[in-house]
């Protein structure tokens, strides 16, 4: 294979700091021991996430997303597993149409889909409530968890089943036995991808979160909107950490290029 | 086998009913809802009307909007595809482990909430003046440039928010090829530049135009990143949507703004995807999302 010349060095450090500079200083800048955004030179500070405990906004958004993403991540994957697995092992009419509308929330923007959700909720007088989000965001997830699962469930040998029965098993326990432990990964990775993207989500969110139910993001996004000051930085950075070791544990799991790209037939 | 043909329906049942009931009544009501009226005293009034859609495309400030967001897209998609491209080849030619803890830091940041991702900018070109601090350090300007509230700094946050998906479709395009290929290129007496251009460049065509397609429409419909680096006045779509909705309050037109974005962004993805498929069917299966 052909190495990378020293150019295409220069340019692959240039571009990882690209991408690594705003992270860092959202990190360097939570330490400062100042009351406003500096960066710290002689001395690191805890201050501005002790004031995060303070603020009793922060924290109960925090544990709001983490409600509403394990709700809405294990209800995703509740409705794509047996989704998945119809697609992967049956040929049926209409098979693809059901793979393209499940998929395609993706296709649409996220800010049409919070519209979208703010209009109909306030109809059916449940906008603003935890139960809107958790619906809202199953939709907006759901083709996450779908996409791993369904590699998965189609990179399995269906011989293995037939194996199982032919040998005496009932659908349950061929279920429970076989098909599960193989698609095990998929559903794992889809449950993480599914929850850290309803943990992130913000553009359809600030239409259907009310004062009582805002999320982490959306509280976030209306506290920069006010002000940017070490407080966000702060949060910022916890949210980079948590991020940072849920990532690992996706790329031990399934390697982070293919959960991505979404596939495993190869 | 019915049985077994039905036992995939009712797999798919559960699914199904939820998106019926939770997105395709909201996506149809919301279409509905840009064809009526809205009174500023009366609120939204019954019955048909184009008024919506024809103040949109009559408006003067709304074609600004939507030059700007189409500027914007235009720009981030061109940057996206050369750096990630860029990137992904030289991702792809390095050896385990430089390479796997690389594509690691260029593919983690998607993981991570654009809220937070776009704060770094603002830091970097507002509060703390960074970038400027650097640029005038290296004697590259003479002058600050104003970032924040600028769509140079919006492009540029948009930019770095993005450019993974290019990176991780062109990767994928490269697994793909033999190494051979390269390998023999070289052997006839192809200098590097020829491999990049003649071997390297069209048989990643696919990934790159695939990641460009997905770009453009998370660029078009960006909305936190403009918001929160382009503030109040530099509208794109998604927050002129967003300010009708939520600060106006007039829903019929915020509707046919949303529906004027998803008809868009629908007629964008699928028309690029049927183009891609045609042109590289050998090459390029099913990875466009």
């Amino acid at each position: 294979m052909i190495r990378n010349g020293p150019l295409a060095l220069v340019f692959h450090a240039l571009f990882i700091g690209f991408i690594v500079a705003p992270l860092l200083i959202v990190c360097v800048v939570a330490f400062t021991p100042l009351g406003y955004i500096s960066i710290p030179t002689d001395s690191l500070s805890l201050r501005w996430f002790a004031a995060i405990l303070d603020n009793p906004r922060f924290i109960s958004a925090f544990w709001l997303s983490l409600a509403l993403g394990l709700v809405s991540s294990v209800l995703a994957i509740a409705l794509a597993v047996p989704a998945a697995l119809a697609i992967a092992r049956f040929r049926f009419a209409g098979r693809d149409a059901i793979s393209a509308f499940l998929l395609s929330p993706l296709m649409i923007p996220h800010i049409v889909l919070g519209v979208a959700f703010l209009r109909f909720f306030s109809a059916i007088n449940i906008n603003g409530t935890f139960s809107g989000l958790v619906v809202g965001h199953v939709i907006v997830i759901l083709p996450f968890a779908l996409r791993l699962v369904l590699s998965s469930a189609t990179g399995m040998d269906p011989a293995v089943e037939r194996a199982a029965v032919s040998l005496g098993a009932g659908r349950l326990t061929v279920f429970r036995r076989i098909t599960l432990p193989l698609i095990l990964p998929g559903i794992v990775s889809g449950w993480l991808l599914a929850f850290i993207t309803s943990f992130d989500e913000l553009t359809m969110s600030v239409f259907i979160a009310s004062p009582s139910t805002t999320t982490l993001p959306v509280r976030m996004f209306l506290h920069i909107q006010d002000t940017i000051d070490p407080l966000v930085a702060a949060v910022s950075a916890l949210m980079i950490a948590g991020t940072a070791v849920l990532m690992l544990v996706l790329d031990r799991l399934v390697g982070l290029e293919r959960l991505f790209v979404g596939k495993g037939r190869h | 086998m019915a049985s077994r043909r039905g036992a995939a329906y009712w797999l798919s049942a559960p699914a199904l009913a939820v998106y019926a009931v939770f997105l395709v009544v909201p996506i149809a009501s919301i279409a509905l809802l840009s064809f009526q009226n809205f009174e500023f005293y009366g609120g939204i009034q019954p019955g048909i009307t184009l008024k919506n859609y024809r103040e949109v495309l009559t408006d003067s400030y709304y074609w600004e909007v939507f030059g700007r967001t189409f500027f914007i897209a235009v720009v981030v998609t061109v940057l996206c595809a050369t750096l990630g491209t860029f990137e992904a080849i030289v991702l792809h030619r390095m050896a385990n482990p430089w390479k796997s803890v690389f594509l690691l830091v260029v593919l983690g940041p998607l993981l991570i909430s654009v809220v937070v991702r776009t704060l770094g900018w603002a830091l970097l070109f507002g509060s703390t003046g960074l970038v400027n601090k650097a640029l005038l350090a290296l004697g590259l300007v003479a002058e600050p440039i104003a970032f924040m509230y600028s769509v140079t700094g919006v492009v540029i946050a948009l930019t770095h928010v993005l450019v993974p998906f290019v990176v991780i479709s062109v990767w994928a395009s490269l697994q793909r090829i033999d190494p051979a290929v390269e390998r023999a290129a070289v052997s006839l007496g192809a200098g590097q530049p020829t491999v990049f251009r003649r071997v390297i460049v069209p048989l990643a065509m696919p990934g790159i135009l695939s990641g460009s397609v997905i770009v453009f429409a998370l660029a078009a419909s960006a909305f936190a990143t403009p918001a929160i680096i382009g503030g109040r006045r530099l509208k794109v779509i998604a927050t002129a949507a967003y300010d009708e909705f939520l600060n106006t309050l007039n829903w019929p037109l915020g509707a046919s703004l949303a529906v004027l974005l998803l008809l868009a962004n629908v007629v964008v993805l699928y028309a690029s995807n049927r183009l891609i498929e045609r042109r590289y069917r050998a090459v390029f299966r099913e990875s466009v999302a």
